[in-house]
């Protein structure tokens, strides 16, 4: 997945009613009608929420007659997860060496401060 | 054990959250010493920070400059806001990569804990979408080895 990729998925994840259509497509396929009905959101709307969600892949859409049934993609959720862990931990390489240099610091008799 | 806890705040907020064993003025002035930040603010292991300007005043100018020494590296530039000796900090940063990302507001807290600190960091981006990016991208605090890792996924 690529970065401008990934941003996209971030950003798709931010809103409350992209991830209660998630949650709500984690149980299956479903419409927009369906999908529509727990929202007090008007249908354009929820269909603007699902473009989002398919530009950023976490969903795809089928053509089934007129309607255009929507599912999670699998997976999709995994990768998020991975560069927030990524984050996480490479913030926490950087403290544990700042953990190290503290206590060195703390070991060593202090330095008489000089006026400069 | 991990201490450290990451969570985002709104549409343009981080939080990191961290405790240390020692007392705020030195969690303080790891922050502020360009010879005790070249000691630790390196991301992964391997990369160093030859270059490190920290001018602790309000105004006062960074740069951190990243390599991998294998001729990878990136930078960053930021300026300090606010200091109070040894409770917060406030700047502002910026990735080189070589791109500049829009600025990141940070307010960073240094609170008694014990015999130890709690650090609170506040990052405050300028949109929902530049925080996605942010944390996508690694951006902050010399991520970016993991950002270049993940070039080829």
């Amino acid at each position: 997945m690529s970065v401008s990729r990934l941003g996209n998925t971030f950003s798709a994840l931010s809103d409350p009613t992209r991830r209660a259509i998630l949650a709500s497509l984690a149980t299956g396929e479903k419409t927009v009608l369906e999908l529509c009905k727990p929202f007090a959101v008007s249908q354009p709307a929820i269909s603007r929420h699902l473009r989002v969600l398919e530009e950023s892949g976490l969903i795809t859409r089928r053509i089934d007659g007129t309607k255009r049934p929507c599912r999670l993609v699998p997976n999709a959720m995994k990768d998020v997860q991975q560069w927030l862990d990524m984050f996480r931990r490479v913030l926490e390489t950087n403290y544990a060496r700042l953990d190290l240099l503290l206590a060195e610091d703390a070991s060593k008799p202090k330095p008489r401060r000089r006026k400069t | 054990m991990s201490k450290l806890e990451l969570k985002t705040e709104a549409d343009r907020h981080v939080i990191v959250t961290r405790r240390f064993a020692a007392p705020p003025e030195a969690v303080y002035k790891a922050h502020i010493e360009p010879a005790l930040i070249q000691k630790w603010l390196l991301g992964p292991d391997g990369w160093t920070m030859p270059v490190c300007i920290s001018e602790a005043k309000p105004g006062g100018k960074i740069r951190y400059e990243w390599s991998d020494g294998k001729g990878r590296g990136l930078f960053l530039t930021g300026e300090f806001v606010t200091l109070e000796p040894y409770e917060r900090l406030v700047h502002v940063e910026r990735m080189h990569m070589p791109d500049a990302t829009p600025d990141n507001h940070v307010e960073t807290r240094f609170e008694p804990d014990g015999n130890g600190t709690l650090m609170v960091m506040r990052m405050t981006l300028p949109d929902e979408k530049t925080r996605a990016a942010m944390l996508a991208t690694g951006m902050e605090h010399g991520m970016e080895a993991s950002y270049v890792r993940l070039d080829g996924m």
